[in-house]
Formats: C-alpha cells, structure tokens, sequence
C-alpha cells in the first residue's frame, strides 16, 4: 500500500479557464477544434486535448491531444520511461492514487469531462476496467475474484452471479480451462491463466473500455498468443488500449498505434505520432518513430 | 585463526546456546511438572479443578481463577482488538505519510509503559470510577479487562499493521480497478488478505493479556470465589500465585505450581495456534 493513501485521493491544478471549467460537458464535443483529431471513419471514446501530467515538480506527460477510437484495439509503444503507464492510468483516473500527482488539459469520456469536480470515479473505473502489467488475482478462489465486482455493486443473488461469473469466464477465453475449478484458489493457476481471469475480473463489471498495461511481459508465448487471440476477439464489443513494449504484439493485434517519447532526459513524454497501425509501422510520418521502429525491430 | 576454524567455533557456540535455550525450557516445564506433582497425587485432578479454594478444608480448586483469567482475557481482547485493528486501519490507509510514524511511535511508547503504572492508575482512577457508577466495589473482570485492553493494543496494532502493510499494493489497485471505494477494498480485499497476520496478532495479544500479574492483581479484588458481576471482585490464575506464592506450604504450594503448570501449557497451546493460523511465527501467509 505504499503508494496508495486515504488522503492523496484528489488530482488537482486544473488549469483556470481550461475546457473543463466551464461545466456542461455536452457541449465539450462540439467545440471547435475537437473533430479536427478525429480518425476519419471512426467515433472517438476518448478525447484528449492538450493533456500534461505531473508527479510533485516532475513532469511527466505533455501536450498529449487525440482520439482514441471506439471499438478499436489502440497500442500505445515507445522507450521504458517516456510515460505509457502514466497514460494509461489517466484513462482511468488510477494516477489519483499518486501523491502529489497533477493533471492539465481536458480528458472526455463519450464527451463527457473524466476529470469534472463532481465526476464519479467509481463508475468511471467500472466502465474503463484496467488490467496489470503482472497478474493480479486476489488470494481468493477464481469464482470470487470474477464475482468481485458485481459484487461490490451490490448483486447477490446466486444465480446472476452463476451466470455473471460463467459469462465472462467465456468471454475471456478461459470457462473451459476452469470451469471444474471454480473453487480453488486462484493462485494456483498458470500464468497466463491468472491474467485471463484477471481480463474476466474486468468484463464481469460490464466495462465499455479495457485498459491493458504490458499485460503479456510476465507471459511466455504460447500464452501471450492466447491473450493476444481474445483481444481481437474483445474488440468487437470494446474499446481496448494496449501498452506494450513489443513491437511485434502491437503490429499484430492493434488497429491504431501511439509513439510516445522522451526528447532527453527530464523532458516529459510526448505523443509523436499516431495512426493507423499498418501506416505506423510501414511509413512514419515522423523520423523518430522510423528510427525507433527499425531499432527495435532491428 | 584460520576461517575454517573461526566458522567452526562459532557454530559450535551456536550450537551451545541453542542447547542451553531448550535445555532451559524443558528444564522449567520439567520442574512446574514435578512441583506439581504432590498437589495431584494427594488432592487429585477432580479437586485441583474445582470452583472450592480453602485450603484449610483440604481444598485447592482452581476452577475460579482459570475462569477469571480466560474472562478478563478475553474481555480485554473484546474491548481491544477493535480500537487495535482500527488503529492499524488508521495507521497504514488514512493517516497522511508525515504523521504515521508520529503515531507508531505513539504505539510503541504506549506498548513501553510499565505494568505497575497502568495497575496504579486502574487502582486509583478506573476502580473508584467504576465504583461510583455501578454502585459495587469496582474492582473486578471490568477493571481488568480495561487495563488489559490497554496493555493488549500496542501488541495488536503493530502485528496487524505490519500484516497490513505486507499486502501487496496490487491488491488494492486490482479492486480500485474495477470501480470499488477505499472502503471497500479495506474491508474486502485487504484485512481478508492480511488476516493470517491479525488473527497472530489477537492469539499474541491473548498470550500477554493471559500471563499479565500486576496490573490485574491492582484491579481484580481480590476474592476466591466467582464474582456476582463484572464489578465484583475475584481472581486470576496470575493474581492468585501472587497472593498465595508468600506463605504457601505443602499441598497448597504444590497446587500453585500446578496453576503455574495450567498457565504454562495454555501460553504453549497459544504459540502452536499463531503457528498454525500464520504459517509460522512471523509469517503472514500472504502470497506474492
Ligand atoms: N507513482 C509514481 N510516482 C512518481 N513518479 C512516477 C510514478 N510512476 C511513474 N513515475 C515516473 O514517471 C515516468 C513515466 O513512468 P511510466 O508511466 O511508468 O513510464 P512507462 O510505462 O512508459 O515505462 C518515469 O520517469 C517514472 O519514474
Ligand atoms: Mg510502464
């Protein structure tokens, strides 16, 4: 719990005068300048405009502006340490559990600010679920970790939780793996297991959006496979946004693709180009993202 | 001296001191068993754990006393463990980082304060207090179990906290995660997740409240008899020794041994139980 503290809940410093102050959300869409990043052909889930990130004095993030396409797998690449993380725990609003942790700039939900005074973190993580980097499954038995979250908003009868519990076990591809298991613990499954029900811990709560934070780099490969499988799978009914540090993974399953970087040390991380995948990965635009990419594909 | 030598020395004194610490141990439950000895062979089992203490009738129960030791145990556990746990809730999720360890310090001091002081304070303030309000002699298991609750929170709240803080952080984020209040997770994922480490912390807890002489011996009464209510006086298998220990010959002093026998077996019998909840001594069977 070293991070997380009961009273560092509050991101604060919003720019005086940014979008977001003046209420009203719906219009927030409408503005000016906010359609001009849209990918054509495709709606935006997430809009964001001009968004910086600070750690107490350290920047982090900076001028971060796009859309993030709905029903679309959206990889997020670049060097450790230029910021993916912290990008992704925007989109959720985890980074609130990071003392002294400020956001700038303008974060719309379906248009609607994320970051608004009286927004409703709870709901917001319940629609945007966020799996980890390592498998993460409370030491509790694999029934109770998908029942986790129905649970917690208050579903208790037996049977929905049944249902809720065997559902989304299918949907992440691994009703077959544990079906006779339901009640051992699940630690005891493999790895790629664990992170299979943590994706199933996600969709039990019905998200619209799943974040995925290099949720292959504890796997080995037969079981990234899997993971990358029910990805492409999970596209059809969500928006899914994927750091990986693979360039490989992120030609293969995503349809868009964000390059963030560091200039140089101390400098916070910038979005350099963003795309559509094949585009990305045959013909940047920008020389950096070339330079990268035939480095790490090198 | 070679290092070969210097490793074998040392572990030869290692060796020693280990030998000399269970050598010791067997070497007391050994003695409490043969001083006890003259109590059970000529009173016997049925009239050492009776209600009846009057050695002058030829009787030596201890069925009052370990009644009173395991009821102001417990009662302290009942009044402490929750300030305790809430303490510890406090400590590692609401208190801001600069002031938490101002207050584990604040802990630790309260965990120093001596036995004498808190039995002195429990015979001038708490007693005549609790005289006042309930109309009785004060003194009894409501005395002793506050002064023990005191006594037992310092031990509860670091063992808990500590089994708090060894939950891993990804817990917590996994349940924030998915739309879950502080609250919540607190309740749902962390104290389930560190309980092998706070059940340890209250079987500890219950080790010191059980063994605790002084400060019960200032509160309790005393009395030889079941007490009428929890504001009448009575004794425990500590305090009981303690009165007795001075002028005590014979089968009556056998008999205290055999209540410092009965004493000695339930600390043990508590030590195996922490072993078994926990996994070990120290040990919060968390998995990573
Ligand atoms: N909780 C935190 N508190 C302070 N600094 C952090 C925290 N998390 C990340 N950082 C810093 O922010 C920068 C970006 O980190 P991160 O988002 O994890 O990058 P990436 O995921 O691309 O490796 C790094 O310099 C890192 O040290
Ligand atoms: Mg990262």
């Amino acid at each position: 719990m070293s991070v997380i503290s009961f009273v560092s809940g509050k991101v604060r410093g919003r720019r005086p005068g940014s979008v977001g102050a003046e209420g009203a959300a719906p219009s927030q869409n409408k503005r000016a300048g906010a359609e001009s990043e849209a990918i054509p052909g495709e709606g935006a889930k997430f809009r964001l405009r001009d968004v910086s990130l600070r750690y107490g004095n350290r920047p982090v993030l900076e001028g971060i502006t796009m859309d993030i396409p709905e029903r679309r797998i959206t990889a997020v690449i670049g060097p450790s340490g230029c910021g993916k993380s912290s990008f992704l725990r925007c989109l959720n609003r985890m980074n609130d559990l990071v003392e002294g942790c400020r956001l700038e700039g303008l974060v719309l939900l379906d248009g609607e600010d994320i970051y608004a005074r009286e927004y409703d973190v709870t709901a917001l993580r319940r629609r945007v679920g966020m799996v980890f980097q390592r498998p993460n499954p409370f030491p509790k038995t694999v029934y109770e970790n998908v029942a986790f979250g129905p649970r917690i908003f208050g579903i208790k009868d037996r049977e929905t939780l049944d249902g809720i519990v065997e559902l989304s076990l299918k949907r992440a591809a691994l009703w077959e793996e544990v079906k006779d298991k339901l009640r051992e613990p699940a630690l005891a499954l493999s790895g790629g297991q664990q992170q299979r029900l943590c994706i199933a811990r996600v969709l039990a709560v019905e998200p619209e959006v799943i974040l995925l934070d290099e949720p292959c780099s504890a796997l080995d490969p037969i079981a990234t496979q899997r993971i990358e499988d029910l990805l492409a799978e999970l596209k059809e009914n969500y928006t899914i946004v994927i750091v990986t540090h693979n360039m490989q993974q992120a030609a293969r399953v995503s349809d868009y693709t964000a390059f963030f970087l560091i200039e140089s040390q101390g400098e916070p991380g910038r979005l350099v180009e963003f795309g559509d995948t094949a585009t990305i990965f045959t013909a940047p635009a920008d020389p950096r993202t070339e330079r990268y990419i035939t480095g790490r594909f090198g | 001296m070679s290092s070969i030598s210097r490793e074998w020395l040392i572990k030869r004194i290692l060796l020693v001191a280990a030998m000399v610490v269970v050598l010791g141990l067997a070497m007391v439950v050994y003695f409490m068993a043969k001083e006890s000895l003259p109590a059970f062979r000529e009173a016997g089992p049925a009239n050492l754990f009776s209600a009846t203490w009057s050695p002058r009738d030829g009787r030596y129960g201890m069925l009052v006393f370990l009644v009173g030791t395991l009821t102001t145990a417990a009662g302290g556990l009942l009044l402490g463990t929750p300030l305790a746990l809430s303490l510890a809730l406090f400590l590692t999720q609401v208190a801001p980082r600069r002031s938490r360890a101002l207050f584990s310090r604040g802990v630790e001091i309260l965990a120093g304060i001596p036995s004498i002081v808190l039995g002195w304070l429990g015979f001038t303030m708490l007693v005549p207090w609790i005289r006042k309000l309930s109309g009785s002699s004060g003194s009894g298991i409501l005395a002793a179990s506050i002064i023990l609750a005191v006594m037992v929170i310092p031990t509860i709240t670091a063992i808990s906290k500590d089994a708090l803080e060894a939950v891993p952080a990804s817990y917590a984020q996994a349940s924030l995660a998915v739309g879950a209040t502080r609250w919540q997770t607190t309740w749902r994922v962390l104290l389930p997740a560190a309980r092998p480490g706070i059940l340890a912390a209250v079987i500890l807890g219950l080790g010191r409240a059980v063994g605790e002489t002084m400060a019960v011996a200032m509160v309790i009464g005393p009395a030889s008899v079941f007490p009428t209510s929890l504001t009448t006086p009575t004794h425990t298998l500590t305090t009981k020794i303690l009165m007795e220990m001075g002028e005590s010959t014979g089968v009556q002093r056998s008999s205290l041994f055999a209540m410092g026998l009965v004493l000695l077996l339930l600390a043990m019998a508590l030590v195996l139980l922490v072993r078994r909840v926990s996994g070990g001594p120290f040990k919060y069977g968390v998995v990573e």
